[in-house]
């Protein structure tokens, strides 16, 4: 069985399962387990075969005779389709995993078949998208997707808070969707005309040579459709408000897979369909990546909702995957072929980091929500002693994220380092200086992000309880649910401690696109150091850090544990305050506080501070109110003028709308004559 | 005969938390000198360490196993980064383990879990000082790296023993944009380390602490730890300052009279460097806390003009 085989065939069981699903839906009990199985057995399927297909590193292509006459299905599994879909069939395999356990809760509350199906379909199309090797068939695969995605945020749909949320998430998505769409049509009509639909094939569009204007166009066109999806800076804002009201094992694949079919489109559109581009192609692909890194984590620090914060997260990470992407585009145009490989292998490696480490926070985040029935950290603290299981492995998550060795997220940004410190072989001198400064951004998202996770597992996790609800009722969360985040945090461990592995496994993915792989590791024990471009340039060791930590821990504990002495608890110091409670614990908001101050400029900030006094004593106050509201700014600068230019300009064309039968007849009477005049 | 290299590393892990607190208490000896006080003599901290580790914990009653494993994870990751920056020789087996970048990242581990100790308890003061130390850190992070970038483009490597072996062995040249990363770097040393005029080691005034506020609730041998790593990290920054801007006398054999050689010169460049640190302090009063932004703001300046003045002049 060739990998395509076996992709395929997962993807049929899952468009079966979801048939299934329909039929089954009065036995709820035994829906869940059944489904979920099912898709657990399916992405791990998917992930063994993007494996093989990346390990074996050539291209399984096949046709299949569905669809419309003389319009098959094309698909085709490389290095590079087969990357994407270990990221989806890993995620997808612990999240179904976790979301056996979770949707118990939903049970008996809501209907779980609809959930059921299109959570089945959802992740079919996710593979398809990956999959398809023709326009036609591409876009139908993106719709499913789209659409099943727009029905799980949709999911607890009484709210109009809601609604609204997948509303303007389905809007961006096709405004999206138009532009991919046009940018196939450039690609496919003007390399061979338009005479048949055998153009529609991806193989037609490799083949062709465009002009570098056109080709600028249809790039320029595609970038902008996957931008929306994936959530770029300014096409940012549906991100924010869909992942938070969808289930949060969707979330966890929206936020952690889905944004990673729009990179896997903007590669495939960059480095298969088109190849050959100027370099400030690549320079523009870097500005939206650094705006979206440094932008997103500043917006998700003023977060107090839990998965609205992660949200913002993932703009910022889709940021750095964007940073990456955008180098090796520099690169590639410039014939650098080895550092183009090393810019894109960081790039791939966030990826799919992102989508572990991302996946495991929402899947952490949906079990701190199941457990307390809060979705604001302030009403949240103390939870390490309530849930130390999910705590422990949120935690993993959030030391991932904030890129701190020895865990996965460090590895990959250090290589995108690694990859901006290499801008002096680039023969341009802007961009000499431009790149290193673009590191130094870098750094500072790397390290409001430490910030802003600091915040987040601080005031969610530790302190004390500040909730409304009794202490007592919560609860450590079920197995199912524990052991799908557990099976993520154990992943983003071993991709971090063992990078030199899995970039041996990868690096035909870069020699197909790039021309070149990375010479990951040299000399004795090449696979305990991590030195991508030379020993002497640059060299991390991820199992030595690990275990070098551990060891240096244990014998710090060992030697400097003095056993004469004892430990007392005691109620806590705090200089001598007595009266504390729980709510005089720094929150979010204040700890976001000082950064808020200092980037204010990049927010919309109305603060406004209410005092009542008793009328007998003016000085006194009585109450104080606080209020804060902190917006994107964006919403201002870029969105309510564009709804106010849509909603001018509809009111024009409503003057058409009389409501008198007179009128529409007079209409029809006059576009008669008017065709009749042009086609007569 | 000569030392082998995992000798040396071994020496550099054992003399270097050894030999912190005696620096410590070096630079409180020049500060009393300086500003006309009594000193208490080089061995003091290292009898304030004592007397905390025979110490008994009181830990609060809701502190989690984070807060009991911050301070030994602390010790513990700046130890490690004391067998990796080069001190007396560039022949260090471990030093491949992390280069500068992997370095800044360790420094920062002990910084997010100082921070998560610091909200464990639930008190006002651990939240306002790991919030403070977040957002400096966030802006000292950044020209950090900036500086190390230009020290690490004139040597085209960021692996520390690469970068001493090429800046002492080349041919000495002045770089303007050393000089300017230099004081960028010293500017954010002082940030980093926790000293005047960003932070204030000496006080626990509650408008101005910022350190001392996340660690207030430790004590016995979990604050030693924690102070005891304070020290290294002193230590440790001054040696990566030596190693990146001052690398002369790093390198060299592995003979026992050439290393004690070069231990008295490293000795040497630390006391000075001690002394500068020392006048900077008592020349300067603690700033307000969002006077911070300007001032970090200038250190990446500083950090930035290096660069553009490595690739315009050199």
């Amino acid at each position: 069985m060739s990998p395509l085989d076996i992709a395929g065939f997962s993807v049929l069981l899952l468009l079966g399962g979801a048939l299934c699903a329909m039929l089954l839906s009065r036995f709820e009990r035994l829906l869940i387990p059944a489904a979920f199985s099912l898709a657990t057995l399916t992405s791990l399927a998917t992930a063994v075969a993007g494996f093989l297909a990346v390990l074996q590193g050539t291209n399984n292509a096949a046709t299949v005779a569905m669809g419309l006459p003389g319009l098959p299905f094309n698909l085709r599994l490389d290095p590079l389709a087969g990357f994407f879909l270990v990221v989806i069939g890993l995620l997808s395999t612990f999240v179904s995993l976790y979301s056996i356990g979770y949707l118990r809760a939903y049970r008996g509350k809501r209907p779980i078949t609809r959930l059921v199906v299109c959570y089945l379909l959802f992740l079919a199309g996710m593979s398809l998208v990956v999959l398809a090797d023709d326009a036609y068939f591409f876009l139908l695969a993106w719709e499913l997707m789209a659409a099943s995605s727009y029905f799980l945020v949709m999911y607890e749909d009484e709210q109009a808070a809601n609604r609204r949320a997948a509303f303007l998430y389905l809007l961006v998505a096709h405004v999206g969707a138009i532009a991919i769409l046009l940018a196939f049509g450039i690609m496919a009509g003007l390399t061979t005309g338009v005479a048949s639909f055998s153009n529609y094939t991806f193989d037609a569009m490799r083949a062709g040579q465009l002009s570098p204007a056109w080709a600028g166009g249809a790039f320029f066109l595609a970038f902008f459709g996957f931008a929306a999806k994936a959530g770029v800076i300014p096409l940012h804002v549906w991100l924010p408000e869909a992942h938070p009201v969808a289930p949060s094992n969707v979330s966890a694949l929206m936020s952690g897979i889905m944004l990673k079919t729009s990179i896997y489109g903007m590669m495939r559109v960059a480095f298969d369909l088109i190849h050959g581009f100027p370099w400030w192609w690549g320079g523009i692909v870097l500005c939206f990546g650094l705006v979206s890194s440094v932008l997103g984590v500043l917006y998700a620090l003023m977060q107090h909702d839990l998965k609205r914060l992660l949200a913002y997260h993932s703009v910022e990470n889709i940021g750095i995957i964007l940073i990456g992407l955008g180098l090796s585009m520099i690169f590639t145009s410039f014939d650098f072929q080895s550092l183009a490989a090393l810019a894109l292998v960081a790039s791939l490696y966030h990826t799919l980091n992102h989508a572990l480490f991302k996946g495991l926070l929402f899947m952490g985040a949906g079990a701190v929500i199941h457990a307390t029935h809060e979705k604001n950290m302030e009403e949240m603290g103390g939870l390490i002693h309530l849930l130390p299981w999910t705590s422990a492995l949120f935690l993993v998550g959030c030391i991932s994220i904030a890129a701190l060795p020895p865990f996965n997220g460090f590895v990959s940004e250090w290589l995108t380092f690694q990859a901006l410190l290499l801008s002096p072989a680039l023969p341009h001198p802007l961009l000499k200086l431009l790149v290193p400064l673009a590191a130094s951004l870098l750094a500072l998202t790397g390290a409001l992000a430490a910030a802003c996770f600091v915040k987040a597992f601080g005031v969610t996790f530790l302190g004390s309880w500040r909730g409304h609800r009794k202490k007592e009722q919560i609860g450590e969360v079920a197995f199912s649910m524990r052991l799908g985040m557990l099976l993520a945090a154990l992943s983003c461990l071993a991709l971090g401690v063992l990078p030199t592995l899995v970039m041996g496994w990868m690096d035909t993915v870069p020699l197909k696109l790039c021309g070149a792989r990375i010479a990951t590791s040299a000399g004795r024990f090449g696979w305990l150091w991590l030195t991508p471009s030379s020993q002497e340039r640059a060299s991390y060791s991820g199992p030595v850090v690990f275990f070098g930590l551990i060891a240096v821990v244990a014998a710090t504990y060992l030697l400097l544990h003095v056993r004469r002495t004892a430990i007392r608890r005691a109620p806590l110091w705090d200089c001598g305050f007595e009266r504390i409670t729980p709510r005089m614990q720094y929150t979010a908001t204040s700890f976001a506080m000082p950064i808020r101050r200092v980037f204010g400029f990049f927010f919309s900030i109305r603060e406004q501070v209410e005092v009542t006094s008793p009328p007998n004593h003016p000085v006194m106050a009585d109450s104080l109110h606080y209020r804060l509201r902190v917006r994107d700014r964006f919403w201002n600068w870029f969105y309510e003028p564009l709804s106010d230019i849509a909603f001018w300009i509809a009111r024009r064309v409503g003057r058409l709308q009389q409501g008198r039968i007179q009128i529409y007849l007079l209409y029809s009477f006059v576009t008669l004559i008017v065709l009749l005049a042009f086609l007569g | 005969m000569t030392l082998h290299p995992m000798g040396i590393e071994l020496l550099q892990l054992i003399l270097l938390p050894l030999l912190a607190p005696a620096f410590a208490g070096w630079v409180k000896i020049v500060k009393c000198r300086m500003q006309g006080r009594t000193a208490p003599g080089i061995l003091q901290p290292y009898r304030d360490i004592r007397r905390l580790f025979n110490k008994d914990v009181v830990l609060a009653d809701n502190a989690s196993w984070i807060f009991r494993v911050t301070p030994y994870l602390a010790f513990g990751v700046t130890l490690m980064t004391a067998g990796i920056i080069p001190l007396i020789s560039v022949d260090l087996p471990l030093a491949a383990t992390a280069d500068i970048i992997a370095l800044v990242m360790l420094f920062a581990i002990v910084r997010f879990f100082t921070a998560l100790a610091g909200m464990d308890i639930g008190t006002a003061f651990g939240g306002m000082g790991s919030s403070r130390e977040m957002m400096i850190s966030s802006l000292a992070e950044p020209a950090m790296l900036m500086a190390i970038f230009t020290v690490s483009l004139a040597s085209s490597s960021t692996s520390l023993p690469q970068m001493v072996s090429v800046m002492a062995n080349g041919h000495f040249m002045i770089r303007p944009s050393l000089a300017f990363s230099l004081i960028a770097f010293i500017l954010i040393a002082l940030a980093e380390t926790g000293r005047i005029p960003v932070d204030n080691p000496a006080t626990h005034l509650e408008l101005t602490m910022i350190h001392e506020a996340m660690i207030l609730e430790y004590s016995g041998r979990y604050l030693a730890l924690i102070e005891w790593a304070g020290m290294m990290k002193l230590m440790v920054f001054f040696s990566l300052g030596i190693a990146a801007f001052l690398p002369w006398g790093i390198a060299g054999s592995g003979e026992p009279l050439s290393l004690l050689l070069r231990g008295l010169y490293f000795v040497a460049k630390l006391a000075v460097g001690g002394v500068v640190m020392v006048l900077i302090e008592t020349g300067l009063a603690k700033m307000r806390i969002f006077r911070l932004p300007e001032y970090l703001g200038s250190a990446f300046l500083l950090a930035t003009l290096g660069m553009i003045a490595f690739f315009i002049l050199e």
